[in-house]
């Protein structure tokens, strides 16, 4: 117990060396996957990435896209620096992250314009935004600076996992309630509008998504109770 | 070694800007062609769509071929440039140009007898530039169909503008007004024609949350057609003497 304190004080290059003997799925690891997804998520609890969140979740299926375009560029970044975390000078290491991620979305846009033209049609702007996603540079200062590269690659799938998560759920309810629709078919049937019901224009502008994410943040705040602040 | 010093930090930073361009570069080339192959059929795939023909993007090229029988370049007084290839102007270079410079790309197609004339469209959206093309029938007045796109209208709102309700609200609206006047087709707000119903009002219900972007579309389209107005004019005359 008391060596393992003492690991986490030493320089981040030590830690490094140790965790080779470490199994690839010890529990630690796995919790770096499934924390992310509940009592670390990105958008509930860390709050970060909520202008994407706002912005695409009106409809479901770019926020899939969108989640799994994240998920590749988190994970490519994370494990990068991670890899040449080392060698990267303290004081310009802000700008390292930030070309190696701009790289790395500029190259994911091209790739999908020139195979998967039509998905690359339904991102249109927000391949580009990945840049500015907070949770891609914070989990590169938080976590990649310090970590193995396969410490981050799983670091990099739980929170891309977790903010995708969300990004769905917030979807689901904006396109059900303001379109009627999911993944752009009709689920409300024609009845309902002869009843009178109407789609709830609201839903379809980003304040909703801002809503939608705080009654999240109250559900799953209420059912976990780990993440109230004494 | 020193990670913290000047001169470690400028040779890392050269380095790093080296190897990141090349890549980006290496990228960039390599994925040229495809790139521009995809936009070009998609191009055609647009073109053909408006005159009711739906094909994927690896039979665009073929259809295209025997679709569309010309492709010719107006000059601002009507009259055909024949020195411009219409399918390789770009709107987007074009309309910067002043109006005496611009060259107006128009497409005649013919499909199962009837005669089409394709006008492609471009102007300004909400954040960004909108696009599309709208086909006239032979009596130069009604809109066979019409598509659009966008660069970077908010999805769900302006980015409906590509969906297929909006779009096909336009099918058999008029350009012209009752007078006479080219008024192209105003995309409002309190249509109330949800059905499509009215055909001879110029009107077509808005994208609610869109209001620029639907401005945009209706501001386009009066833009656009206007400036073939010189030509459909001649031709009319020329119809009309060949079929009194």
């Amino acid at each position: 117990m008391a060596t393992q304190k003492q690991k986490k004080q030493e320089k981040p290059i030590v830690l490094f060396v140790n965790e080779e003997k470490e199994p690839l799925f010890s529990k630690k690891n796995r919790s770096l996957v499934t924390d992310p997804l509940n009592d670390n998520n990105p958008i509930t609890v860390q709050v970060l990435g909520i202008c994407s969140a706002l912005a695409i979740t009106v409809q479901l299926k770019p926020a899939l896209v969108m989640a799994i375009a994240v998920m590749a560029v988190v994970v490519a970044s994370n494990v990068i620096v991670s890899l040449i975390r080392n060698f990267i000078p303290n004081r310009i290491r802000i700008i390292v992250q930030l070309v190696i991620v701009a790289g790395l979305v500029v190259l994911v846009d091209l790739v999908l314009k020139a195979f998967a033209y039509d998905v690359s049609k339904q991102l249109s702007v927000f391949v580009g935004l990945i840049i500015t996603n907070c949770i891609v540079m914070g989990r590169l200062e938080a976590f990649a600076l310090a970590n193995g590269p396969w410490k981050s690659f799983l670091d990099g799938i739980g929170n891309a996992a977790g903010y995708g998560a969300i990004l769905v759920i917030v979807a689901f309810f904006r396109e059900l309630l303001g379109s009627g629709k999911l993944f752009g078919f009709h689920v409300v049937p024609q009845a309902f509008y002869d009843m009178g019901y109407m789609n709830n224009g609201l839903m379809l502008l980003s304040p909703m998504a801002l809503i939608t994410v705080g009654l999240l943040i109250w559900v799953q705040r209420s059912r976990n109770r780990k993440l109230i602040e004494k | 070694m020193d990670t913290n010093s000047n001169k470690y930090t400028f040779i890392f930073s050269i380095i790093m800007v080296v190897v990141v361009g090349t890549v980006l570069a290496f990228a960039a080339v390599s994925t040229k062609g495809r790139i521009d192959k995809n936009v070009r059929l998609e191009k055609m795939q647009n073109i053909l769509s408006t005159v009711g023909v739906q094909t994927d993007r690896a039979g665009a090229e073929k259809l295209y071929n025997q679709i569309i029988k010309e492709q010719i370049a107006l000059k601002e007084d009507g009259t055909v440039d024949n020195a411009v290839d219409a399918f390789k102007i770009d709107l987007a270079q074009e309309l910067k140009k002043p109006v005496d410079k611009q060259r107006f790309p128009l497409y005649i197609a013919e499909n199962d007898g009837q005669k089409y004339y394709i006008i492609p469209l471009r102007g300004a959206g909400l954040w960004d530039a909108i696009w599309g093309y709208i086909s006239i029938e032979e009596d130069l007045n009604t809109i066979k169909g019409a598509v659009f796109d966008h660069k970077g209208e908010t999805p769900g709102l302006g980015g409906e503008i590509t969906t297929e309700w909006f779009q096909q609200q336009f099918q058999n609206e008029k350009i012209y007004d009752a007078s006479g006047v080219l008024t192209g087709v105003q995309v409002v707000k309190g249509n109330n024609d949800l059905t499509g119903a009215r055909k001879d009002d110029n009107k077509v219900d808005a994208i609610s949350g869109a209001t620029i972007t639907s401005r945009g579309v209706s501001d386009m389209l009066e833009e656009r057609l206007g400036r073939y107005k010189t030509y459909f004019k001649n031709l009319k005359s020329t119809l009309a003497i060949h079929n009194p």
